[in-house]
């Protein structure tokens, strides 16, 4: 019963948004609430999930395991987040505040697709749910109506439908290949039960059409190239929604067919989903180097993790599922943190070029930090809770004995990582153009600081403008990117050495000061007195940021960025024993 | 029997029929005449299930044709002309990427391709009704999705995309007639909603930049303009 309640209460929302007269007033509170009570009963769902193994609530339609419980509870949670997140975000980025309600209208049916895909066991209905998420967000990428909105919006309906198509004639081919294998219901289940009867010839293409197929929609190169676009494109809440939980809904389908393929192919499947998981982190990696929009260095990130994912499962064995289903959990929480914190630069300073902003810091200390912490979560760096998943599933890689992919995928995501946080540092840190400018003549800097900058190429008054003391070395995360550039090649466990370090004597000496500097940083006054010899640029106040701590952030997105923070940096250290047990009998569906 | 081998004879010529139509909507040059062409696939796909259901007397069967008479012919168009604006209709030529005979040349290639692809399930499959209707399933997916990259314009592209799930349910009926009737009304259903949703969007897209050709769209790339 409750999981009909769960399919039904994103649909009655979307209906009362969608009615003029409830929709025009109330429809930001009837989604608020609607969310909420869609997470009470997820929550309510999982529980008896993890204690019974499974809820039927309709035997053979509509049935919950723990992979979809899981899927479930990230829909959810991004769900009420995201819709927290719109509260501040939406008045303010919208041009025409009457349509509104259909913001959230189509909100609500965005998230009933999702949570469909999920709950539901039989895959042609699967596939009916897949192609929803698609229709119901379509509109959604293209709320903005400008014309790269639209571009986005159909580029994204277009790819990812024809991919759906091929994965209908997949499905109906896996169909026909469970008749030959002796038949039943049609329902993962059934088709579990014939795994070894269906016929590989058939059996084979089914599974790479639909790899391929709904593979465009996980955003796999080489049908990756939408993705990017609709996930910057799209409202910052809604690509928190598309790059959190909707791409991996739909590898959700994907790692379900693995077990009913794998008894007649055997390791062929894993090939596959290694060659396409391996391309897709390596291509993701390589192009998150070129970006220049910050929300689509992000959603690269998300073609790299759905990657990584895949390779995971392609690894096989337990250890790598629960590996794959713990960077499932990382990566939904992770990224839907990173869109929060790119959309509050968004509304900060309305740009998405990232040459355009430097020196975010000091602009909002909320807004950089956010941003600073999202990167290296979301690029790996421990104690963040990608770090583990990433940890867990080259652990289980070596152990399997996969060497050549073990070190493939470790290259990649190093430079993944680099690729994010050279971006990510220059706009959290650097000073803005126009400061730099005002200098009628540049002075050297001291050594260490000029070899980092230049290393990283930026151009010159940049690195002169980046003394130490003019840095707003006030929080902790600064003193990391601090040494991240001080350091010639750091990898991850060398940064947090690195931390470590620069928290020690040397930083103490010059923490208090630059403190102070940071928090006067209007008075050039209190800045000089700290130089040694080098005078420091006379900071301008430049009237697009009101400084501050949250910089003039609405509410509702600082509340939004403190509650999505908490999974990132707890479930780094620590993993409840209800989740883990989810987690690993998640695992245990996709192992067979 | 006498009266099957006639059925199946009927039903070969449907499929040529059906393949033509999808070469027809790779040549033609008019929105109109791709739409025409669409209409008439669909009707060979119904024509097929027809004959595939009618003896022994397979219901399902005869459901999917009696669903694709009403859809895909009446309902379709009729979506279209509720959210696109008239003037798309009477548009003369469509812009191509690539020219037609050059269009046709490498669609005729798809089709071998997919007649010689498809042989190791032909001969699973077994009966003479599979040998014509995968195969040209097949071929009329992937010139659905070949439809959908060398045209400029958004209606020929929405078609391609119905197409394609043509050309997916052409292989079904002969290969999988058990499949559930509810399988075939959501599909039907889908289909209605993407013609909306595309529809929308087109006409978002025409009010925006003034034309529906969605090729021109190509301004989100990584070399920033700026």
């Amino acid at each position: 019963m409750t999981v009909f309640a769960i399919v039904l209460l994103p649909l009655l929302a979307a209906v009362l948004c969608w009615i003029p007269a409830v929709g025009k007033r109330a429809a930001a509170p009837v989604t608020f609430v609607s969310s909420a009570g869609l997470l009470a009963l997820t929550i309510h769902v999982t529980a008896r999930v993890v204690v019974l193994g499974k809820v039927v609530a309709l035997a053979n339609w509509v049935e919950v395991d723990s992979f979809g419980a899981l899927i479930l509870l990230l829909v959810s949670s991004v769900g009420v987040l995201a819709c927290i997140y719109s509260l501040g975000y939406m008045p303010k980025m919208t041009h025409d505040s009457s349509i509104l309600h259909h913001y959230y209208g189509n909100f609500n049916l965005f998230i009933f697709s999702m949570v469909l895909v999920p709950v539901v066991v039989s895959p042609s209905i699967e596939w009916l749910a897949v192609e929803f998420t698609t229709l119901l967000s379509v509109l959604l990428v293209g709320f903005e109506s400008n014309s790269e909105a639209l571009e986005a919006a159909w580029k994204y309906a277009v790819l990812t439908l024809t991919g759906a198509a091929i994965a209908l004639f997949g499905f109906l081919l896996l169909f026909w290949a469970m008749q030959k294998g002796g038949g039943g219901s049609y329902t993962w289940a059934g088709l579990a039960a014939v795994a070894a009867k269906m016929p590989p010839v058939v059996l084979k293409t089914a599974f790479l059409m639909i790899l391929v197929g709904f593979g465009a929609k996980v955003g796999l190169v080489p049908l990756h190239t939408w993705l990017p676009d609709a996930h910057s494109q799209a409202p910052t809440p809604i690509c928190a929604l598309l790059s959190g939980v909707e791409t991996t809904a739909v590898l959700y389908v994907i790692l379900r067919l693995m077990p009913i393929v794998r008894p007649a192919l055997g390791g062929a499947i894993e090939r596959w989903a290694l060659i396409f998981g391996l391309l897709s982190v390596g291509v993701a990696a390589f192009l998150l180097i070129q970006v220049h929009d910050y929300k689509r260095l992000f959603a690269y990130s998300t073609v790299e993790h759905m990657g990584i994912i895949l390779t995971a499962a392609g690894f096989g064995g337990a250890a790598a599922h629960y590996g794959a289903m713990y960077q499932i959990l990382a990566h939904a929480a992770t990224k839907s943190f990173c869109f929060f914190a790119a959309g509050a630069v968004l509304l900060l300073t309305g740009e998405r070029d990232i040459a355009s902003i430097r020196g975010l810091m000091q602009r909002s200390r909320v807004a950089g930090s956010a941003l600073l912490v999202g990167a290296l979560a979301i690029a790996g760096a421990p104690p963040f809770v990608v770090f583990l998943g990433e940890f867990l599933i080259l652990r289980a890689g070596l152990s399997e004995g996969r060497y050549v992919a073990v070190g493939l995928l470790a290259v990649f995501l190093v430079v993944a990582f680099f690729g994010i946080l050279l971006h990510v540092n220059r706009m959290v840190f650097s000073r803005v153009a126009g400061e730099a400018r005002v200098l009628t003549e540049p002075e050297p800097p001291t050594g260490e600081e000029i070899e980092g900058e230049e290393r990283l190429g930026s151009p010159p008054w940049i690195s002169v403008s980046l003394t130490p003391v003019e840095r707003p070395t006030g929080t902790a995360s600064a003193h990391l990117a601090e040494a991240l550039e001080a350091m010639p090649s750091p990898t991850a466990s060398q940064v947090v050495r690195a931390e470590g370090h620069s928290s020690g004597p040397g930083a103490s000496e010059a923490h208090p000061a630059s403190l102070e500097a940071s928090s006067a940083s209007s008075s050039p006054s209190s800045v000089r007195t700290r130089t040694d010899g080098l005078s420091a640029p006379p900071v301008v106040a430049d009237p697009k940021f009101p400084s501050g701590f949250a910089g003039g952030l609405p509410w509702p997105c600082v509340l939004t960025l403190l509650l999505a923070a908490i999974p990132v940096v707890v479930f780094g250290v620590y993993v409840p024993h209800p989740l883990y047990e989810l987690l690993s009998r998640a695992a245990a569906v996709i192992g067979g | 029997m006498a009266g099957e081998s006639f059925l199946y004879q009927f039903n070969a010529l449907t499929g040529g029929l059906f393949l033509l139509c999808t070469f027809g909507m790779v040549a033609t040059r008019q929105v109109q005449g791709c739409m025409r062409f669409f209409i008439l696939q669909s009707l060979f796909l119904a024509a097929s299930a027809f004959l595939l259901g009618i003896h022994p007397v397979l219901w399902g069967l005869l459901a999917v044709a009696a669903i694709n008479v009403v859809n895909k012919p009446i309902l379709v168009p009729w979506l279209l002309r509720r959210t696109i604006p008239e003037e798309i209709h009477t548009r003369r030529e469509i812009s191509q990427v690539l020219n037609i005979p050059a269009a046709l040349l490498l669609a005729l290639a798809i089709a071998v391709g997919a007649y010689f692809l498809t042989l190791p399930w032909v001969n699973l499959a077994g009966t003479s009704a599979a040998g014509v209707n995968i195969p040209i399933g097949l071929a009329a997916l992937l010139l659905g999705a070949f439809t959908l990259t060398v045209r400029r314009e958004a209606v020929p592209q929405l078609l391609g995309l119905l197409a394609m799930e043509n050309g997916a349910f052409f292989t079904s009926i002969a290969i999988a007639p058990e499949l559930h009737l509810l399988v075939e009304l959501i599909v039907a259903f889908d289909v209605l909603i993407a013609v909306f949703v595309i529809g929308v969007l087109t006409r978002a897209i025409h009010k925006q930049i003034g034309t529906t050709q969605v090729g021109a769209l190509a301004a989100l790339r990584e070399e920033s303009s700026r």
